[in-house]
């Protein structure tokens, strides 16, 4: 779906998705990494199970949410990815009480 | 020289500030830069990791400096950007403002901010909303799917990462935007299949009368420019109409008329755009007036000549206040900052008009050939009022547009019946990407101008925050005793 | 009966006022075949069917007139048929559920305090009998896993329950049509006439004649009231409430401060303010009232607020509902209370009857009379 230029700078930060390693680069926000790491689907919805993706990129859609490092809800395009991040699909409403556990 | 402080926790943040301004885009850092100038004490508050806004995303530390392809327009932010954070202002990125209202006790207003997951209030004498535009709901059948987002998202991860969409991709819509994001993606490399042009033909009639203006302004010589560059460079298809995306769990072509025949182009990624429209729902939580551009078919603030909202105090600059364009939306803030000093006492009204006035002209420059553009590109009624009963409207909730019209049917006259009959706007972008398809709705079957339908009444908090962080807020006896009974 | 078409400036019954206990009586009243007319207000108005906190509750209704209690528990035994006519009608199920429900104590006064309350309430005379228990914080736990260790303890009664009050509130418009009942929305009313057969109602909008005339106004029904010949001396209680994100299932009871819905946001409720007209939401509220959310269920701490509102109670002095006919005025009725979800099914079931059969009978209504509220002036 998305490629780096070439002429692209940026550090190379290496983060989890449901488990698997990826990799992308510092600057990308969450969304941003797991676009250009060819993930367009990061949930289904709670209302329907519908699979959905990142839309806006800009924080008004809602869309791109996930969970991050255990929290879950998080707007991806919003957060910088870090070095480690541990980042989750989610399925259905947040599980909220699992998450404390 | 002094320079702008960083803002990274609650704690740093001062008790109240003469100006706090939401957005750090070219409006928001523009009435920065003006009103520290005048000797406020100024707060920036801005969601984004740096300044910039949208219009200029991650000017300050581009992935790819002097990148060509984002064009010389993208660089003006460049200079803006440095002489804001050159400026004597507290800066707050990073940072999301979830609600605003009239201080409860003395004057001015108090400002709810969420800071690095922690809540506060801060106050402010007055207020500068820089809140930007977002892209126009384009509620077509599919648009949910994964594989499907915004021309200006795929534009965002252009600037911040230097990402270009790959493989097979199909941009769609209307708007001098659209070719603009035509332009950059070409220029650095992006294969198009196609660029699906839904302007209505029938718009050109409408813009007749204000072309004279428009081959008189600005925009022309740019536009010219864009529509040349695009139509050599990628497969414009003019006349498109009754666009669907289709797949299975993600998106696999899109399906759209053309001339009366059905075709159907196999696709990686779809970008839609049918322009852009004012981001108000802190403005509208506020209690801010607003009304119905019929041109630009969308709600705008009522504003005066300072930009100050029907809320004492609030200003809105930028597209906030309608869209009028990035070069504008700097001139609004600088003059909505002059406003905001003069109602301080730091400039009296012979000053306040003499400093405005050189900024008015060339305001009103820029504005000459807006109408032409905003009449020519109206996007065509049936994507922006689905006809089909299927299509999603309300994202978050899932609501189709079908089950609006049988609500309306069923005698709600307004959103926020709906709301409470449908969930549509309840989800957590609030409505962001339903409220106008919505309002429009409802007027058209009703056969009443949007005007007289009304928006959704927003309500805080406007961007989520969490309930610790509400708890954390402080209390009084008098909420004590409200609660604890 | 004969359903009135749209233009008809005639109608056996006009219920003034669309929100839950308008609704509820105009759909008992269209069920039984009567010609309804319902004149409702617009999309903006002061509506608590739209801010309500949606719960069906019994324990802790009923200190100072026992009648009241009997009244709640016999909505709440009418509510699992209710919900289910509804569901037939329309195919909308409003998630009725009675899975007994909480009041949660965050300290041993609290507890205290709730145990005497509980106590007073059942031992009036006239008292209408049912179950509770006051649970110390091991059991409370035992049953409800999620509570914090604040908790003290808890009241706790099996005939408490929950609905999605805003699908009852569409289920109730959208039978209309089935039922024949006349709805007009943005038909604010302005004067009411009474007639020697009958009232002549008026708005911006035109007039309309009615045989009948139920005011289900809410607060408009102390504007209302003195024109047919009835007192309804009521007035706004202001409300917050929050609500979250959805959430998964966690929480398997209502509480009454604290809910969580079928489409898995949790309410958060709900405060108690006498501040006139005044629907803004602030945040000292807010605050006291999710600090003490996070200590009932720490788990909540985490979750996102999507929104926050207040809305106005229909308050009366003694807090207790008013059911009235005008003696001056016969067939003019009034049914107002802050109640409007829990006493639904009794609107739609009870109340709706008795107004087609043209009175409320003395000794089972006589105490919900406004004439409570007729000081004798002093000496």
């Amino acid at each position: 779906m998305f490629r780096r230029l070439p002429e692209a700078r940026g550090e190379p930060l290496n983060f989890t998705l449901d488990g698997k390693p990826f990799s992308a680069r510092s600057g990308d926000s969450v969304a941003a990494a797991l676009l250009a790491a060819g993930i367009e689907t990061c949930r289904a919805t709670p209302v329907s199970g519908a699979p959905r993706g990142p839309y806006c990129m800009m924080g008004v859609c809602f869309e791109c949410l996930v969970t991050i490092d255990g929290v879950g809800n998080r707007q991806g395009c919003l957060i910088p990815l870090s070095e480690g991040m541990r980042i989750e699909t989610q399925q259905g409403a947040r599980a909220i009480a699992q998450e404390v556990a | 020289m002094a320079e702008a402080s960083s803002i990274t926790t609650p704690a740093e943040l001062d008790a109240a500030y003469d100006l706090a301004i939401v957005g750090a885009g070219p409006a928001g850092m523009a009435a920065a830069k003006e009103a520290a100038g005048h000797g406020l004490s100024v707060l920036v508050l801005d969601e984004n990791a740096g300044p910039g806004g949208q219009i200029y995303r991650a000017i300050t530390r581009s992935p790819a400096p002097g990148l060509a392809a984002l064009g010389a327009d993208y660089w003006k932010g460049a200079p803006l950007a440095a002489d804001f954070l050159a400026a004597p202002v507290h800066y707050a990125a990073g940072t999301t403002v979830w609600s605003l209202a009239i201080a409860a006790e003395g004057s001015g207003h108090e400002i709810g901010v969420s800071i690095a997951g922690a809540a506060r209030m801060v106050a402010a004498r007055e207020v500068i909303l820089a809140t930007g535009a977002l892209e126009r709901p384009f509620p077509v059948p599919g648009w949910t799917l994964p594989g499907v987002m915004t021309a200006g998202g795929a534009q965002t991860m252009l600037k911040a990462s230097g990402l270009v969409p790959d493989g097979r991709v199909v941009l769609a819509g209307s708007g001098p935007l659209l070719y603009l994001l035509a332009a950059q993606f070409v220029a650095a490399g992006a294969n198009i299949s196609a660029l699906l042009d839904t302007t209505p033909s029938a718009n050109w009639g409408r813009a007749l009368p204000h072309l004279p203006a428009f081959l008189a302004s600005p925009y022309l010589r740019k536009g010219l420019a864009l529509l040349w560059k695009t139509r050599r460079s990628l497969r414009v298809m003019r006349g498109v109409s009754a666009i669907s995306a289709e797949g299975d769990g993600k998106l696999a072509s899109v399906r759209f008329s053309k001339g009366g025949a059905a075709e159907t182009l196999p696709c990686d990624l779809l970008l839609l755009h049918q322009g852009v429209v004012p981001n108000i729902n802190l403005s509208n939580a506020a209690g801010c007036a607003q009304d119905w551009d019929e041109t630009q078919l969308c709600f705008t603030p009522r504003l005066d000549a300072w930009f100050e909202s029907s809320v004492p105090g609030v200003a809105i600059a930028g597209d906030g206040a309608g869209i009028a364009g990035a070069e504008s939306a700097a001139l609004r803030g600088t003059l909505a900052a002059i406003g905001a000093a003069f109602r301080l006492g730091h400039l009296d009204a012979v000053e306040r008009d003499s400093r405005a006035a050189p900024v008015r002209a060339e305001l009103a420059r820029m504005g000459r050939g807006r109408a032409f553009l905003d009449h020519f590109y109206q996007p065509a009624k049936p994507l922006r009022i689905p006809p089909q009963d299927d299509t999603i409207v309300c994202r978050c909730e899932e609501v189709t547009a079908g089950m609006i019209r049988a609500a309306v049917a069923h005698g709600v006259t307004g959103p926020n019946q709906m709301k409470s009959f449908l969930r549509c706007g309840m989800g957590p972008c609030q409505g962001r990407q339903c409220g106008l398809t919505v309002t429009e709705m409802i007027a058209e079957a009703r056969g009443l101008p949007p005007t007289e339908i009304g928006a959704l009444r927003l309500r805080p908090p406007v961007k989520p925050i969490t309930l610790s962080e509400l708890a954390s807020l402080p209390k009084t006896e008098a909420a004590t005793r409200a609660v604890v009974r | 009966m004969v359903a009135k078409t749209p233009a008809s400036n005639e109608t056996d019954i006009a219920v003034i006022g669309g929100g839950l206990v308008g609704s509820a009586i105009a759909w008992g009243l269209g069920r039984l075949g009567h010609a309804v007319t319902v004149l409702d207000e617009g999309d903006i108005a002061y509506r608590a069917s739209r801010g309500n906190f949606a719960l069906v509750w019994v324990q802790s209704k009923g200190l100072g007139m026992p009648e009241y209690a009997g009244w709640t528990k016999a909505s709440a035994e009418q509510w699992p048929g209710f919900a289910a006519a509804l569901h037939e009608e329309t195919g909308l199920d409003v998630r009725y559920e009675q899975p007994g429900g909480f009041i949660l104590c965050l300290s041993e006064a609290e507890l205290e305090a709730r145990r005497d309350a509980m106590m007073r309430l059942h031992n009036q005379p006239a008292m209408v009998k049912y179950p509770y228990e006051i649970l110390d914080h091991a059991e409370t736990k035992r049953r409800m896993p999620a509570i914090g260790p604040d908790v003290a303890g808890s009241s706790f009664c099996p005939l408490d329950g929950h609905v999605n009050s805003l699908r009852l509130f569409r289920a109730l418009h959208q039978s209309f049509s089935r039922h024949g009942i006349d709805y007009r929305p943005e038909h604010d009313v302005q004067t009411i006439t009474p007639l020697a057969d009958g009232f002549e109602i008026i708005g911006a909008w035109g007039r309309l004649k009615a045989g009948k005339v139920v005011l289900a106004a809410g607060l408009g029904n102390a504007r209302l009231g003195p024109m047919v010949g009835l007192h309804v001396p009521v007035k706004p209680s202001k409300g917050q409430i929050i609500v979250t994100e959805k959430a998964a299932p966690f929480l398997p009871h209502p509480v009454v401060t604290i809910r969580q819905t079928d489409e898995g946001g949790v309410m958060i409720g709900d405060s108690q303010e006498d501040l006139g007209f005044n629907t803004v939401v602030t945040n000292p509220v807010i605050s006291t009232m999710a600090e003490r959310a996070v200590r009932m269920f720490p788990v909540l701490g985490g979750l996102n607020v999507v929104r926050t509102w207040s809305a106005l109670r229909v308050m009366t002095e003694d807090g207790f509902p008013i059911y009235d006919q005008s003696a001056s005025y016969p067939g003019a009725f009034v049914a107002t209370c802050h109640s409007g979800v829990t006493l639904a099914a009794n609107h739609a079931l009870t109340i709706a009857p008795l107004i087609a059969a043209g009175m409320f009978p003395e000794d089972r209504f006589g105490v919900f009379s406004a004439r409570r509220f007729h000081v004798p002036a002093a000496a």
